[in-house]
This record gives structure tokens, C-alpha cells and sequence, in this order.
């Protein structure tokens, strides 16, 4: 990292940092420490009353400087600590981390002798803790953006935050730019209106674009014509990472995830270091390198699991076995990205490619918090288009060179929750409303005509059919303002609020096997230890006794009830079911860039291990590759069928909506595409047509088949099909408050009365395709699960720059992307093929039993 | 496995999947994609479950479903009505998804509902929501039917001797090909008894493995044909899946 100074990037107005006055100063000095200065500027920029946001490396005392002029300020014999209200309000991303943070606030007040009240708040305070905090709240209370909002939709909320100083928002990098952030920006909109003076901190890791997250601390007064910015302090980096790419004898893989091939060097790696993270991006390779590692575990090293399914019991009890230093290495995902510090970690490993420079930088980070000296991280490719995204990502880090994040637009299904939390705490006027939301940055270019549908949508659910008008859940109060219909909304809020929508998550229980069954009712499973949670989708793509890997072992898939998935151990050591999908990163568009700079420049080849660069030297002989500004597109027959691989580097999710496209394209031009397969350098499509011919005779302009027009009509021909984009749409009418969440408990109702979200997506299609909630799910889709602005850019950028290298076989380039085919199923067109496949089955069966 | 042999023979050939012969008693019917059940020598048409103004019933509670489920359940209604012409309509029931939905139906939406009611002989029978409110839009209110020795009721009747044909359960199906799986509305038979899918837009279904289903399917073989976005299916009871 980059040497900054800490206050080089402080306002103008901050001249003198001041001392800490006691009991302070004596705190500090008893252990030896000194106020860093970037806790100084800090410091004197709350007395000056100006919004701040503190960028700082892991272990900079981070956390204590954003409390540091609350500590100060309360401390104060002036203040009335007592007789006071809610002064300080911290809001974390993690519950976990609020907890963590109160312990060690806890600390240093006991030691000074301070009577300042310390309290955390979340859904698991009892309800008497909670009732009671917005009565006699303490003087710091530590909550997440969810508690915010709700707190902020009671009648009390004028009352509660009437004293509110400052608000300090930790981890802030972590929630902006998701609708956490967006609920976060509106929430903290709302407070400035309660309390026009209040004081906001964020503190943040290294991030590509600081300014967002300025913009986020501020009230945007005129959101048009200027963006104000809060002040920035930038703490000194520590040294700069130590990071090697894994060069390893053995052959370097095609293709595939495991990097099997390198797991002796892992060994050896933690084997030879005090306390290793091994980092992969998804959940299955979590457990398949954890498996692998017990297997060649000869020294029986203490090496333990954490990631998000495992059962929250189970990650707390590794978290506490790193703090106590009993563990040798945790294979885990993004869980421990963030946050708490776990133990003295030396070593990072990175196993497969990073993906994006700004998790790398963050991974890497978790190791060594000592700032004077460097942190030290390994990278292992588990492919050879792997070892290209791990040298692009190494640069990447070692320049400090981010990620450029999109200007984040606050999505307006979060926004109609909120204008309901406000309905339920008053009367609301929607000009000053409307106001107040454009200060918040993420909806600063908010229309008033879009606002306006939000309110209606709030208000009889913005059909273009006025049904609802007579059943209006916000009605006029006669001088312009809207109130509540009814008391029972805003309880009907209450139990909605947040923008988490994990609904789809299954308990994994362990029960005994049940031997062999047949088909029909059977007796239901009940009881057993849960393991952890697991997407509903992936479970009910499985058939009872289907096997795959889960909490480190193979297990058996025994039945499914509405919430809870019965799983026994299973003998296999290898399951059917090879993947489960959790937590996969497409490619950053900036490490994709530095990958085809890469590509394109031959000089460079030489830093790369021996067959990798071997392997691009024959493609360049074999076939050619693209130049930066290019795309690369292969045609060639094989085993029967006919090829075209495409390469643009614009990761996996934006390769899938491409590939469903081009065969909805390939197939009006009559080529018969049969399947294609995408990862996140490239995609392949196969068809039972010659397209070398096809192209070559003029049948298949390459310009036209990969032409932008093919965003409109067919992208919205496939969407409306597409599983994702019913998924992304579920969670907005949840977010909405369209439908209502499904609580633990309350689930026994049953499907034939719970109203599926797939019903009124289809409904809303036919009938009002314009309504504002699918409005909004195509604003998600375009960033999220779709990658639809990516794709678009793509298109854009390769406009007249198509490379065609027609070829008699398969370049070596393309083996990688060839080798995934049969790795993941290959679903074209809707369910009917499925059922016609089905009924077939059927046909076949009872065609063979009259024959017999 | 003979019943469904014929079933397969039947659903060989063109338009292959449009609809699927089903047998109840001695009477040779027609189960069609659009989740109607049509009866050729009555030219009568058979539905269950419409469930006409769901949507408003939700929003008159504060939860704002899209108003457009019963003009959707009606244009299907009319589509089928069309393509087999009957004399007669049979509605098994919860017709209405409450009983105020009749006084909720949207102006364009009676009319249309009140020409096609007019044109025919019409038969409401009553339903656990409903109970006799349609019989306001016209036609006869009924409890229960008995034509040709087969009782035609809302709630099947897992007591019944005499065959009969139903509703209220709302049978689907789930089945798994290939890593994706399909869940659906469908029609469900023994030799003697048929629950016909809802009919209604915004309905959802009841896995015909549920243990509600057990009592009614007994012990033997059943038949499940499978509603797909356009056609009907015969489905292995082997492939079925639990949810």
C-alpha cells in the first residue's frame, strides 16, 4: 500500500490536531500507546461539527477513533450523562460485530471509571430490552440499519433520537452500493430531519471510490446541480503486501476449481506459517478443499471450516478457537471478509482466482494487522485462465489500484418500504418527503414522477387499473398529508422491515438413513442436529437420495419439509451432485480489462509460469489472439457438432444472459443451437449447423448476431422465462411490502394459501407491464444476477471490432471453456420441454410393459 | 399401468398435448391443458377453483395483489369455452374467493362474466369460500350434482361410493429432470374419482403427495396429468417428488 499521510486529505479547516485531555491521555499512556493521528483529526473535526469519513486499514484502531469524540463529549462534566438521552448511534452491517465492538468499549470506560451507558440492540434483544431502549435509551446504542428502521417507524422516534449527537456508520464500504445502503442513506435522510445538526462518521476500508461514500455522510441540498461531499481523513497504510502467484511442477489444469494439483504446496504453505486463511469463492470449494486437506493431513494440523451455510453455533465456535490461537488454518469464503479480527493470522491464501482487485486487497488484509509490516498472501490458480486473472490481480493489488464500483441508483422497492416506516411513525407530506429522500445520495436524481408512483404504489399498489382506490392503506388527512389507513399496517411494517430476503434458505437437519423407500406419502422426519441452511433452489433440483457435499462431509439427501431438509451421512466419497451455487463473484470489469491487456501483449508472457505462456503462444499460432479493444470468436466443427467460442471477459453471470440470447438468435437463424456453456472468460454455443459456412456464405453476419438490438425484444422475450429474474423479482415485492415476508413458524399455512410471487409476475406482465415493482426488478437485474448493463457494454464496445478465426478444430484457448460442457446443466427454453421429456419418459415406460 | 398405456396411446400423434382422455367410471371425459375437465357426450364443460377476485380480497386486508387476476381467469375461461363449445358449465366451487367478491367485480369484468353465464346453462356449485354468492351473476346455485352416476362436489368426499369428480385441493405436481425441477398444477385420477387443478389465476397448488391426497387415492395406482404453459402432460407417479 501506498504511503499517505493521515491528514493530507483532512478539510482545510483542521489545522491542529488537540490533545486528549485526561481521563484520556492517562489511558493511552498506561499502555504504552499513542493517539494515532488520524484519531486526532478526527477528533478535532467533530468539534468542528463537519461530517467526516475515516479510510483506514484493518487494525489502524479504526473503530476506536469514530467513538473517540462521543467518549470525549459524554465524559464531559457539563454533560449530564444520566439525565440525557440517545447520544451516539453506531450502526454495523453485522450483529456479531456490534456485539464485538460494545465488549471493547466496555473495557476502556470500566478502566476510566466512565459512567457512560453502553447498549447493542438486535432481534435477538429480548423484548422487554427493546421496549424499554425506546423509553430510557443509553447514552450509545449499537444496532444495524435494519433496527434503525424500524426504531425510526414508532411514534417515539421524535422523542427517541431528539437528543441524537452523532451517528457513526463502521464497515461502511460493506453496506453502501447494496439496498442495505440505499435503507441506510433514507434512514439516516430521515434523522437529519429530526436532528439538522447531527454528526455522521463512517469509517471504511480502502475503497476504488471514496467519494460515494462522502456523498452517502452528507444531505445533498441541491442534488442536481452539485454533489456535496463530506471531509475525508486517509490513515497511513502500512507496508506494502507480499504476494506470490503458486508456481508448482506439477501440470497445470485446463479447467475446474480445486487446484487439487497444487494441495501439497498448500500444505506445506500452513504447514509452515502460525495461522493461515484460505480463502475460496464459493461455498462447495470450501468444503471440497477442507475435504481434500484432512485427507493429506499427516501432521494433524488443526484446520477448520467457516462459511455462510454452516449453522451460525458452528462458525462461532472456529471464530473462537482462532481467537484462542488452537487452530492452524480456516478454509473459508466471504464470511470472514469483513470485520472482526479473529487471531494472529500470517498468512493469506488465496485459493483460485480472486476475482476482483478490491476483495483481494481486503482478503489479504485480514492477515498481520501489525501495520509496520507487511501482510503476506499466496495466490493459487486452480486453471490456466485462472493464473492470468491471479498476475492481473497481483498488479492490481500491488498498485492499489481498485475496482471502479458503478454509481449506485437506490432502488425504489427499498424506497417504498420506507416511505411506509415513515407513514407509520406520522402523517407524512409528500413535498417535504420528497425532499428529504433527494438528500440522501443514492436517490439524489430521483424524479418526482417516479416518486410519486412509489407513494401510490405505498398507497393502493400503483395498479394502472384504479381498483384498489376505495382500499388506499395511506389516505389524505384533509391539509395535504397522508396518514395510515389502519394501526394494523404499521405492525404489518414492522415484521417486513429490511432488505434481507433469505426466505429461500432451508434448515440441513442430520437424521439416521431410512433405508430403502418407495414412492408416495411417507412418514415425515422430524428431529436431528442441524448442520447449517441451504438454498431452497439447489435442494429442490435434488431427488431424495441424491448425494453432495455439505459441512465437510458427503451427505444423503432423506426427505424435505416446508423449512428443513433431512440429510443422513453418507458413504460415497464422492457425490452426484458435483456443485452447489453460494457466494460465486463474477469477474471485476476491472481485472477483466488488465486480463485482455495481458493477453495482448506477448512481452509480458515471460512473467507467466512456463505453460501458460506455452499455451498462448499456440493459440497465437493455432488460431490468434484479440487486441485489447476486440472479441475474439472461433467457429469449428467437432465431434458432429459445430462450435462458436466467444471470448469476452465480462465474467459468468453476463456470459449466461448472452448465451441464452445468442441461441435464441442462432436458432431464428436456423444454425440449431443444441446447448452452451459459460465461465467467466468465455462462452461456448453448440449447433448442429455449419456456422463457418454459415458465416462465410453471408447466412450468419457475425455483426448482426451479436448486434445491441438483441437487449431489447429477445432479452425481454427470454426474461420473461428467465427462473433468475423471477427470483429477483420475488425479492422486490418483498422488500416492497408487496407480499408479506414468511416468518419462522408461521409457514404452516401451506402453498395452496400462500400467493406465489411467479403468479403475480406473470399476471403483472400481461396486464401492466409497466408497474413500477417490475420497474424495479429490472433495475436489479441489470447489476445483479443478469450482469445486463455489462453485457450491454460489451456489446456497445465491440461494435465493428469482431475478430472471426474460423479453424478446423478446437484452438487451444477454447479447450478451458469446452471442458465445462457437461459441468453444469444446459437449459434451453422453458418448463413444457421438460415436461414433454417427462410424459415421453412415461410413453416409452408403458409402451415396454404392454409389449411384454 | 393399463390406464395409463391408453392414456399414452391417446396423447401419440400432432397436437399430441393439447389435451389428455381420462376415464372416470364408464364415462370416456377430456382433461385439457387450460386445467378444464370437458365432458363430450353432456357438451358440458367442467372448472374448479376460480378463485374470481382473490386479488381484491387480499387488498380490501392491505395487501396490494394486482387486480387483474379475475379478467385473466375469465379470458382463459372464454379461450376454453371456445374451443369445446359447451351447452352446459359446471363451476365445482370457491368460485369466488369470497363471499363479497361478487359485489367486488370490476364493471368490465361482469359484463363479460354475465354474457358468458347467460349464453349456457350454468351451474354454480357451492364452495367452502364462496358458498352460494355466485348464484347473484346468474345461473343455478347447487351443493352437489349427480349426473350419470357420478357426483359432482366441491370437497371431494373420500367416503364416496359412486365416482365423482372435484375440486377444492388444488393438486400439483413436482418433478425434477436434469438438475431443474417443475412444479405445477395438475389433474389427478383414480378409476373412480378425478380432482381437477384450480382453475383460477392466482391459485396455488397442493403437492398431490401431500398426506391430504391419501385418503382419496387409496392404496393403487393414480394418474397425474401435468398443466404445462401450454399443454397437459401424463406424468410417471414413479417421478414424482414431495416438496
Amino acid at each position: 500500500m501506498s504511503s499517505r499521510t493521515a491528514s493530507r486529505h483532512a478539510a482545510p479547516g483542521t489545522t491542529r490536531p488537540p490533545a486528549l485531555p485526561q481521563p484520556f491521555a492517562g489511558w493511552f499512556a498506561q499502555r504504552g500507546w499513542q493517539p494515532r493521528a488520524h484519531q486526532l483529526s478526527l477528533l478535532a473535526q467533530a468539534d468542528a461539527r463537519r461530517s467526516t469519513l475515516l479510510i483506514a486499514p484493518t487494525g489502524a484502531g479504526k473503530t476506536l477513533a469514530g467513538f473517540l469524540p462521543s467518549l470525549l463529549a459524554l465524559s464531559r462534566p457539563d454533560h449530564g450523562s444520566s439525565a440525557a438521552g440517545l447520544h451516539t448511534l453506531y450502526v454495523s452491517p453485522l450483529k456479531a460485530l456490534a456485539v464485538d465492538v460494545a465488549r471493547n468499549l466496555t473495557t476502556p470506560l470500566t478502566e476510566m471509571a466512565l459512567d457512560i451507558s453502553v447498549e447493542t440492540r438486535s432481534s435477538d434483544s429480548s423484548k422487554a430490552k427493546r421496549q424499554r431502549q425506546k423509553l430510557k435509551p443509553p447514552a450509545i446504542l449499537l444496532t444495524t440499519p435494519e433496527q434503525v428502521a424500524l426504531l425510526l417507524s414508532h411514534e417515539t422516534a421524535p422523542y427517541l433520537f431528539g437528543d441524537l449527537d452523532t451517528i457513526v456508520l463502521d464497515e461502511l464500504h460493506a453496506l453502501a452500493a447494496s439496498k442495505r445502503g440505499d435503507l441506510l442513506a433514507l434512514d439516516l435522510a430521515r434523522l437529519r430531519t429530526l436532528r439538522p445538526d447531527l454528526l455522521a462518521i463512517g469509517l471504511s476500508a480502502t475503497v476504488a471510490r471514496p467519494t460515494e461514500l462522502r456523498a452517502l455522510l452528507v444531505p445533498q441540498s441541491r442534488p442536481v446541480t452539485e454533489t456535496r461531499l463530506a471531509d475525508m481523513i486517509v490513515a497511513g497504510g502500512g507496508a506494502k503486501p507480499d504476494i506470490h502467484i503458486l508456481e508448482s511442477d506439477a501440470p497445470l489444469p485446463w479447467a475446474g476449481h480445486t487446484a487439487r494439483y497444487a494441495l501439497a504446496h498448500v500444505y506445506e504453505a500452513v504447514r509452515t506459517h502460525r495461522l493461515s486463511l484460505l480463502f475460496v469463492n464459493t461455498r462447495m470449494q470450501a468444503e471440497l478443499l477442507f475435504q481434500d486437506l484432512w485427507r493429506i493431513n499427516d501432521d494433524s494440523l488443526a484446520i477448520g471450516l467457516h462459511h455462510g451455510s454452516l449453522d451460525a453455533s458452528q462458525r462461532r465456535k472456529v471464530e473462537a478457537a482462532m481467537a484462542e490461537g488452537r487452530l492452524r488454518a480456516v478454509v473459508c469464503t466471504s464470511t470472514l471478509d469483513l470485520g472482526i479480527d479473529w487471531g494472529d493470522v500470517d498468512l493469506v491464501i488465496h485459493v483460485g482466482a480472486p476475482k476482483g482487485a478490491s476483495r483481494l486487497i481486503q482478503r489479504i488484509g485480514r492477515s498481520n494487522h501489525r501495520l509496520d509490516e507487511p501482510s503476506k498472501a499466496l495466490l493459487v490458480p486452480s486453471n490456466r485462465f485462472e493464473v492470468l486473472e491471479c498476475r492481473a490481480a497481483l498488479e492490481a493489488a500491488e498498485a492499489n489500484v481498485q475496482d471502479v464500483q458503478l454509481n449506485r441508483v437506490g432502488g425504489l422497492d427499498v424506497l417504498a418500504q420506507h416511505v411506509m416506516g415513515v407513514a407509520a411513525c406520522a402523517p407524512i407530506a409528500p413535498d417535504a418527503l420528497y425532499a428529504e429522500v433527494r438528500s440522501a445520495s443514492p436517490y439524489a436524481g430521483l424524479t418526482r414522477d417516479r416518486f410519486d408512483r412509489v407513494v401510490d404504489f405505498v398507497a393502493t399498489g400503483g395498479y394502472a387499473l384504479r381498483a384498489y382506490e376505495r382500499f388506499a392503506r395511506l389516505r389524505p388527512t384533509g391539509d395535504g398529508r397522508l396518514r395510515l389507513a389502519h394501526p394494523r399496517l404499521a405492525q404489518q411494517f414492522r415484521l417486513n422491515v429490511g432488505t434481507i430476503v433469505d426466505g429461500e434458505m432451508l434448515k440441513v437437519r442430520l437424521v439416521g438413513p431410512r433405508g430403502h423407500r418407495r414412492s408416495g406419502p411417507s412418514k415425515p422426519l422430524a428431529g436431528g442436529r442441524v448442520l447449517g441452511e441451504i438454498d431452497e433452489y439447489f435442494i429442490g433440483a435434488l431427488a431424495p437420495d441424491d448425494t453432495f457435499v455439505f459441512g465437510g462431509e458427503v451427505v444423503r439427501l432423506e426427505g424435505v419439509s416446508d423449512t428443513e431438509a433431512f440429510v443422513s451421512r453418507a458413504a460415497a466419497r464422492d457425490p452426484k451432485i458435483p456443485s452447489y451455487p453460494g457466494g460465486k463473484f463474477p469477474l471485476s470489469t476491472h481485472l477483466a480489462s488488465r486480463v485482455r491487456a495481458l493477453l495482448a501483449d506477448p512481452s509480458r508472457w515471460d512473467d507467466l509460469p512456463h505453460p501458460v505462456a506455452e499455451w498462448l503462444r499456440l493459440q497465437a499460432s493455432r488460431s490468434s489472439l484479440p487486441t485489447p479493444g476486440e472479441v475474439l470468436i472461433e467457429t469449428f466443427p467437432r465431434g458432429g457438432r459445430h462450435f462458436l467460442v466467444a471470448y469476452p471477459f465480462e465474467g459468468r453471470l453476463a456470459h449466461q444472459t448472452l448465451g441464452m440470447l445468442l441461441t435464441r438468435r442462432l436458432n431464428r437463424a436456423g444454425c440449431g443451437p443444441i446447448g452452451f456453456v459459460a465461465n467467466d472468460y468465455g462462452i461456448s454455443v453448440w449447433t448442429s449447423g455449419d456456422l463457418s459456412d454459415a458465416i462465410a456464405r453471408g447466412r450468419l453476419p457475425l455483426a448482426e448476431l451479436f448486434a445491441e438490438d438483441m437487449m431489447g425484444d429477445d432479452l425481454d422475450a427470454w426474461l420473461a422465462e428467465s427462473t433468475l429474474m423471477r427470483r429477483t423479482f420475488r425479492i422486490c415485492a418483498v422488500i416492497a411490502g408487496l407480499i408479506d415476508r414468511r416468518h419462522p413458524g408461521k409457514q404452516k399455512t401451506g402453498r395452496q394459501v400462500t400467493i406465489s410471487t411467479n403468479l403475480i409476475y406473470d399476471v403483472l406482465r400481461r396486464h401492466d407491464p409497466h408497474h413500477i415493482l417490475l420497474e424495479a426488478a429490472w433495475a436489479d437485474a441489470a447489476t445483479g444476477l443478469l450482469d445486463i448493463g455489462r453485457l450491454g457494454e460489451f456489446l456497445a464496445r465491440i461494435k465493428g471490432r469482431i475478430r472471426h478465426q474460423p479453424l478446423a478444430q478446437a484452438s487451444p484457448l477454447s479447450v478451458p471453456i469446452l471442458l465445462e460442457i457437461g459441468r453444469e446443466p444446459v437449459a434451453i427454453g422453458g418448463g413444457d420441454e421438460l415436461l414433454r421429456e417427462a410424459a415421453a419418459a412415461l410413453i416409452a415406460e408403458a409402451t415396454g410393459v404392454a409389449a411384454e | 399401468m393399463r390406464r395409463m398405456a391408453e392414456a399414452a396411446a391417446g396423447g401419440a400423434g400432432a397436437d399430441a398435448f393439447a389435451s389428455q382422455p381420462i376415464a372416470i367410471g364408464a364415462h370416456r371425459l377430456i382433461a385439457d391443458k387450460s386445467g378444464a375437465l370437458f365432458w363430450p357426450a353432456r357438451e358440458m364443460l367442467v372448472v374448479a377453483d376460480l378463485h374470481l377476485e382473490k386479488g381484491s380480497s387480499f387488498a380490501e386486508r392491505g395487501t396490494m395483489l394486482p387486480p387483474y387476476d379475475t379478467r385473466d381467469t375469465l379470458l382463459r375461461l372464454a379461450g376454453a369455452v371456445a374451443r369445446y363449445r359447451p351447452e352446459t358449465i359446471i363451476a365445482l366451487g370457491d368460485s369466488l374467493h369470497d363471499p363479497g367478491g361478487a359485489r367486488r367485480l370490476g364493471d368490465d369484468d361482469r359484463v363479460l362474466l354475465e354474457a358468458m353465464v347467460s349464453r349456457r346453462r350454468w351451474v354454480w356449485i357451492t364452495g367452502n369460500h364462496d358458498g352460494p354468492s355466485a348464484g347473484a351473476l346468474g345461473g343455478t346455485v347447487l351443493d352437489e350434482l349427480v349426473l350419470d352416476g357420478v357426483s359432482l362436489r366441491h370437497e371431494p368426499d373420500p367416503a364416496s361410493r359412486a365416482a365423482e369428480i372435484a375440486g377444492h385441493l388444488h393438486p400439483a405436481a413436482r418433478i425434477a429432470i436434469g438438475g431443474r425441477t417443475l412444479r405445477r398444477p395438475c389433474f389427478v385420477a383414480t378409476p373412480d374419482r378425478l380432482v381437477l387443478p384450480a382453475f383460477g389465476t392466482f391459485t396455488g397448488g397442493l403437492n398431490v403427495l401431500d398426506p391430504a391426497f391419501a385418503p382419496l387415492l387409496g392404496s393403487g395406482e393414480f394418474a397425474v396429468r401435468m398443466l404445462g404453459a401450454d399443454g397437459l402432460y401424463p406424468i410417471a407417479t414413479q417421478a414424482l417428488l414431495g416438496d
